[in-house]
């Protein structure tokens, strides 16, 4: 009797994974994957050539990004990535819009109009430095410049 | 085909001396309003045209903030009003208030724009203290409304200077407001509060169509009326709740445009026209003496206007624009795209149009079509926000008397105590009769003016009763006014010969005895006529 439900059980196992099977080629025919990886190689030459980078570029990125990599290990690091991502140039988008996230058609969700938060002034202050009379404190801002009176108010 | 009208390009008139050749300016003088030289004539300036373009930000009248459900009143105590989000501490996400959306909408709609049913975020990079993120979440390149029109109303000089004028609003866009900084500049340190950082701002950028800081100025006004009666901006601009950033640039006509400069955060009327007029003489100044103007940001003077760079001037910013990885694209819908299923959770764009007020501008037209006045007093009257009641006055009466009272009296006692109708409803029909009774010579002007100033001061108060208690009716009795004025003759002997010498004023003398005696209820006109007729008989007899 046993013998006789594991042979059932075997079959089905087997109709099982040809039915997995056959959904799994038909998944692959929907979708377009390749059996073996397709490799093009990019031609050097379709390439933009390579990007100058001369110190005055180096420190208003490093202003920029506050990262500080004004060495040679962080220019040719900086310098592949660049070359790297060059690569992009060669894919033809033509006609194509571009995608900004997977999430292109999820429903943006519009919260209502209600105050739910805040008023957690302890917890909001309590990785800051430095805090003065609740406030947090910083190094000093943009401030404008104090001139002396180049030009005359009534014209020249 | 006949030549085009050409007006002269700074004030507009048509002139038989404009001069025709490629300069396009008359010959009058600058109104002495205009800081230039008054004595220099329109064409010899011809050699500059400013060029002004505005951002407004106008923040957006609602109880939570654009991206957190933190509070956003002003003025609540410091960093008490804080969400996760705005102290950017990780792990938060932004989640859209519904009313900033709203908000958006009518004021694009108010504002003629190209709704774009389908709109984008972005991050906008830079740092500073009270950014605690170091991005800003905006819209840059695919903002909720691109492409309206508002008209705007410029005064001039005399009533009938006033002008109608229009300007492109080329985008209105949601964004996050940043939180405040104050600088302490004695212990070398800012002091940040980021009670403001995360609150919805609309901004509303115009076509570069300004030409002087009045311009400007009238536009912001106008904005700000409407952004009040759409109810999405208190327009609070003491409380920062409308700021201006100008950029401004001087050119030659013809000529390419010159070099724009910033200025932001001007946060009053008076110091954005201020503001302007000197960054467009400092430009001239600064072209002419062979200098070059720069790219920049520049900061002001509250008192005088003077614009002062910047500290970090000679950096350009990049703000490195990139789509906000954490928001799918804002969709916006009409009623006829969705049929069927009830979508309570969506904007629907014709909801929103059916409920809109009616418009400043739109009643101003509406005052001028249906009762004939001028674009002065009807904008006067709208911008005052009397237009209801004076709508339910004037239907009945002549429209000329009626409309020079209502300004004249009732307005300007209202202006005189500052107060606005909201604050003290005075009922319609005590107005009606108080005009009335003017008219019908029962009361003089001056009992008017202390009717309206009394009834300011209490609203329940009777006008007629009031007249009763108080004996204010106009004396108009002939035969009473002529005793009286033999009286005052006889008192005022050297007034009399002055009289009858020429000398007109001294009827002043005579008139204010007659006030003053009359409790000033007499009727000015009888009176006068009466010491003019006594007089010339006794000159008669004599």
């Amino acid at each position: 009797m046993a013998h006789i439900a594991g042979m059932f059980v075997i079959r089905s196992n087997q109709i099982c994974s040809r039915l997995l099977n056959r959904q799994l080629f038909q998944c692959r025919e929907k979708f377009k994957l390749p059996d073996k990886p397709e490799w093009i190689e990019i031609d050097p030459k379709a390439l933009p050539p390579e990007t100058v980078l001369d110190d005055s570029t180096i420190q208003l990125i490093e202003r920029l990004s506050l990262v500080d990599f004004n060495n040679k290990e962080g220019v040719e690091r900086l310098k592949s990535a660049i070359k790297y991502a060059d690569q992009l140039c060669v894919v033809n988008t033509e006609g194509l819009e571009p995608m900004y996230s997977v999430q292109e058609h999820e429903e943006l969700f519009l919260d209502e109009d209600v105050v739910r938060e805040g008023n957690c002034k302890q917890e909001i202050l309590r990785n800051a430095v430095k805090v003065e009379e609740d406030y947090f404190v910083t190094p000093p801002g943009n401030i404008p410049l104090k001139q002396k009176k180049l030009f005359d108010k009534e014209g020249s | 085909m006949s030549a085009p009208i050409q007006r002269c390009k700074l004030c507009q008139t048509r002139s038989k001396s404009l001069l025709f050749s490629q300069l396009r300016y008359c010959n009058k003088s600058f109104s002495s309003s205009c800081k230039l030289n008054s004595a220099t004539k329109h064409n010899q300036v011809e050699a500059w045209q400013p060029v002004i373009g505005l951002e407004i930000h106008a923040q957006i009248k609602a109880n939570s903030k654009l991206f957190s459900r933190a509070n956003t009143i002003f003025g609540g105590p410091t960093n008490s009003q804080v969400a996760f989000l705005d102290a950017a501490l990780p792990g938060t996400l932004p989640v859209l208030n519904r009313r900033c959306v709203e908000a958006g909408v009518i004021t694009a709609l108010a504002l003629g724009c190209q709704i774009n049913k389908v709109s984008r975020f972005d991050r906008k990079h830079y740092f500073y203290a009270d950014l605690p993120a170091g991005y800003q979440i905006t819209q840059q390149n695919n903002a909720i409304a691109n492409n309206g029109r508002f008209h705007y109303v410029q005064y001039g000089n005399k009533e009938s200077d006033i002008r109608e004028k229009a300007v492109t609003i080329l985008q209105l866009q949601l964004e996050q407001d940043s939180g405040k900084s104050l600088h302490d500049d004695l212990d070398k340190q800012s002091l940040i509060d980021l009670n403001r950082a995360g609150c919805g701002l609309m901004e509303i950028v115009t076509a570069p169509e300004f030409h002087s800081g009045d311009e400007a100025r009238s536009f912001v006004r106008d904005l700000r009326q409407l952004l009040v009666t759409l109810g999405t901006c208190d327009g609070k601009m003491s409380e920062g709740s409308l700021r201006v950033d100008a950029n401004i640039s001087v050119h030659k006509p013809g000529q390419p445009l010159g070099e724009r400069a910033e200025v932001k955060n001007l946060n009053s009327l008076s110091s954005l026209k201020k503001t302007i007029e000197f960054e467009i003489k400092r430009q001239i100044a600064v072209i002419e003496s062979g200098g070059r103007v720069i790219n920049e940001t520049r900061s002001f003077d509250l008192d005088t206007g003077e614009t002062l760079p910047m500290r970090d001037k000679e950096v350009q910013l990049d703000y490195r624009f990139m789509p906000e990885p954490n928001l799918p694209p804002l969709r916006l819908y009409h009623r006829s795209d969705l049929k069927g299923a009830m979508h309570g959770d969506k904007v629907f764009i014709d909801d929103l149009e059916k409920n809109m007020p009616v418009l400043p501008q739109e009643r101003r037209g509406n005052l001028m079509q249906n009762y004939g006045i001028s674009m002065y007093k009807a904008a006067f009257i709208v911008t005052e926000n009397l237009q209801d009641i004076y709508e339910e006055l004037v239907s009945t009466r002549n429209v000329e008397a009626f409309t020079n009272f209502f300004i004249n009296t009732v307005a300007a006692r209202l202006l005189a105590n500052e107060l606005t109708l909201d604050q003290c409803p005075i009922p319609g029909k005590h107005i009606g009769y108080i005009y009335d009774q003017y008219k019908e010579e029962n009361i003089n002007l001056t009992v008017a003016e202390k009717l309206i100033d009394t009834l300011l001061a209490d609203s329940s108060v009777d006008p007629k009763e009031h007249i009763r208690l108080e004996n204010l009716w106009q004396i108009n009795d002939v035969a009473q006014l002529t005793e009286l004025c033999k009286t005052i003759i006889a008192e005022n002997p050297k007034a009399v010969s002055k009289l009858k010498r020429g000398k007109d004023r001294a009827m002043n003398t005579l008139m204010a005895s007659a006030r003053k005696a009359t409790g000033d209820r007499g009727n000015t006109r009888i009176i006068n006529r009466i010491f003019k007729e006594l007089i010339a008989q006794s000159e008669g007899r004599d």
